[in-house]
């Protein structure tokens, strides 16, 4: 059995050599298609902008209910925070980040916000027309007093 | 011939015919030339003909929707960085000889030393669009045409706000085809007392050491 690894590895080598070929024969995550296949056109598309969505359960990070596009969250400049930081959430209408935010690692409360928090969709995600990959019949817990 | 020389002026006869239409020609010719030579410094190719911009701020902006979109119609380096009109053009010409200088210098010759002037570079330019009402961003986007039915959620309530507090685009669209600068937005440390960024409300200006903690009460 030993040997097997080693003949695919011995393939590798063998295909990496004809790699064009190679490539045509990938397949995406998604599913059975060719990554030549997978055209540009058909991707996702971002949904209009909407109101504040409901959660669906406690304590569930907001999700993102407007366009993202061109937000970029650099070392130098975190878009979001242009407008959900607490002192310019009263003038833009948006989400103030939650005082979560300003916790650190030890559940210490800091004057900034806490650099782990800096990656906003890490939890935040903005919403595309995609299908559900997978059926789910999640139902939230009922809320408190229900 | 009578009648023609009746109506000639006296330093014409002075000079001659032929000079006068030589010099009329010679007007012609410098005039265009001025002209022509004056469009080639204004092209996207003659731009990004130093690898400073084309390294660095060009590259950036080829993200951006000014450069990629829906209906190919794209805004080109000096739309945005040129003025238009012939006087406002003559002076930022004129204030562009300074950097030929500091091209020839190496100034920002390397990305490195260019993001170690991002703060600067960008602060010159917001300055002066400031100062001139954001005149290149309104070349094409009249907000007396706009339509807030068309707009996102966000962008109609927003736009007719600011034009009532009087601001102008740059105030708040900073940072839209380049890089920004880094910023203190209070988050962490990371730029902490970096560049504290204006909408509109004071002149964007460094945050300077004593500035610093009444920027921080009035966040309270």
């Amino acid at each position: 059995m030993r040997f097997i690894p080693a003949l695919a590895l011995a393939a590798a080598v063998l295909l990496s050599g004809v790699g064009s070929v190679g490539a045509q024969e990938l397949v995406n995550e998604i599913g059975n298609v060719t990554i030549e296949g997978n055209s540009k056109i058909d991707m996702f598309r971002p949904e209009k902008d909407q109101e504040t969505i409901p959660r669906n359960f406690q304590k569930q990070p907001p999700l993102i209910p407007h366009s993202i596009k061109g937000y970029n969250i650099t070392q130098n400049f975190n878009k979001c925070m242009d407008c959900h930081s607490k002192e310019r959430a009263e003038e833009t209408g948006a989400t103030k980040v939650a005082k979560s935010h300003y916790l650190d690692r030890e559940d210490k409360k800091q004057s900034n916000i806490s650099p782990r928090r800096y990656f906003c969709m890490q939890c935040h995600v903005p919403q595309f027309d995609a299908k559900p990959l997978v059926a789910n019949t999640y139902k939230p817990a009922a809320k408190r007093g229900e | 011939m009578m009648s023609l020389d009746k109506f000639t002026p006296a330093w014409v006869k002075r000079i001659g015919l032929a000079t006068v239409a030589g010099l009329f020609i010679a007007g012609i010719v410098f005039w265009g030339g001025f002209n022509w030579a004056l469009e080639a410094t204004n092209k996207e190719s003659f731009c990004i003909g130093c690898h400073e911009m084309e390294e660095n701020v060009f590259k950036e902006y080829q993200n951006t929707i000014h450069y990629t979109n829906r209906t190919g119609v794209r805004a080109t380096c000096p739309d945005c960085h040129v003025p238009k009109e012939w006087g406002p053009k003559m002076i930022r010409k004129i204030q562009a000889s300074n950097e030929v200088l500091h091209k020839i210098l190496g100034t920002i010759d390397t990305p490195e030393k260019f993001n170690a002037k991002r703060g600067q570079l960008a602060q010159n330019e917001w300055k002066r669009m400031k100062a001139n009402d954001s005149q290149e961003c309104r070349n094409c986007h009249r907000y007396d045409y706009m339509d807030y039915t068309e707009q996102g959620n966000r962008a109609a309530r927003t736009h007719p706000q600011a034009f009532t507090d009087g601001k102008t685009c740059i105030d708040c669209h900073k940072g839209i085809a380049h890089q920004l600068p880094a910023i203190d937005q209070h988050i962490g440390k990371q730029n902490d007392g970096a560049v504290a960024i204006s909408h509109g409300e004071k002149p964007a200006e460094p945050a300077k050491e004593e500035a610093k903690p009444e920027a921080k009460a009035e966040s309270k």
